[in-house]
């Protein structure tokens, strides 16, 4: 569920079909940075009503967002 | 020319802080202002505030505490419904040569000014990432720029400041977010009594003056304003020339 949200707002975001965005995609090959990164976390955090610190680990592809946010939940 | 605006100003009782609160009211911000304990005084600074005709609330809160500033800047959310502008004045001093500067007053002195300016800057960053703008405006010293016998504390706490200024000014210019400070050189306030009756320290000034409260606030007013939406990670003293 949070992996096909985040892959639905990355697509939104990057004006893609969200059947591109896989979970090993790197937001490095998607142009994002760091601040889109936490951008979409807010996004999310407000979608699922969660709050999710980021700080503990990297947080570089799709999997690792929703692995975050997953273990928050 | 801050109409619609929010302002939060942290130690905005008093001094440089309650001169700029003042000042954003007069341009029509509301302002939410945060003091560490005279209450008396914070009250009377809500009442000049409402009489120039803004909404005014003032808030307790120690600013190097993590959790009441989170609780503060959530609390405020609430009563103002956002916030456009964030000064992070608070700041203490504690002056003393190095071998009689005891670790609990560097930390003291690192707390608030440094640590507070993070504290705060942390709890509206996504906020002001979220709404694609906002102003953030540090208030550190010529004594961050030039360092000051007897205040390694407070000038390594201010060079602090500057420092965080321009990484978060990096880190936040592509959303339309502008971080700025202001380094003021003496300026008369409570904090700066033991100086400014000091006529050698008024002489090392080019200007052989003292600044007043409303010198900073009226820069205070043009980082907070849209005149300086270009200006981002700059560092402007208000010192009469002190620091030159």
């Amino acid at each position: 569920m949070v992996f096909e949200k985040i892959a639905e707002m990355l697509a939104e975001k990057l004006e893609c079909e969200a059947s591109t965005i896989k979970m090993e995609t790197k937001f490095d090959e998607l142009g994002i940075d760091s601040l889109d990164v936490m951008e979409l976390l807010m996004n999310v955090e407000e979608e699922f009503g969660t709050e999710v610190e980021l700080g503990e680990g990297k947080v570089e592809s799709v999997g690792d967002l929703v692995k975050t946010i997953e273990s928050k939940m | 020319m801050l109409t619609n605006k929010v302002a939060v100003v942290t130690g905005g009782s008093r001094g440089i802080g309650a001169a700029i609160c003042k000042k954003y009211a007069e341009h029509g911000a509301d302002i939410a202002f945060l003091y560490a304990g005279n209450t008396a005084k914070a009250e009377e600074t809500v009442a000049v505030l409402e009489n120039i005709g803004v909404k005014a609330k003032a808030y307790q809160c120690d600013v190097a505490n993590a959790d009441q500033v989170k609780e503060v800047v959530k609390q405020i959310v609430t009563d103002f419904g956002q916030i456009d502008i964030l000064v992070n004045n608070a700041g203490i001093t504690k002056d003393k040569l190095v071998p009689m500067m005891k670790e609990t007053d560097f930390d003291a002195v690192v707390d608030t000014n440094l640590k507070g300016t993070f504290y705060m800057t942390k709890q509206v960053y996504s906020l002001f990432m979220k709404q694609k703008s906002g102003k953030i405006i540090n208030i550190t010293s010529v004594s961050g720029l030039n360092g000051n016998a007897g205040q390694a504390n407070y000038s390594a706490s201010k060079a602090g400041v500057v420092g965080l200024t321009k990484s978060v000014a990096k880190e936040l210019a592509s959303r339309g977010v502008c971080c700025n400070a202001i380094a003021p050189g003496f300026i008369e306030t409570d904090m700066t009594e033991k100086f400014t009756s000091n006529e050698a320290i008024k002489d090392s000034i080019p200007m052989k003056r003292f600044g007043q409260g409303e010198d900073v606030a009226n820069v205070a007013l043009f980082l907070a304003s849209f005149m300086s939406d270009y200006i981002t990670g700059e560092v402007i003293r208000v010192d009469g020339g002190m620091a030159m």
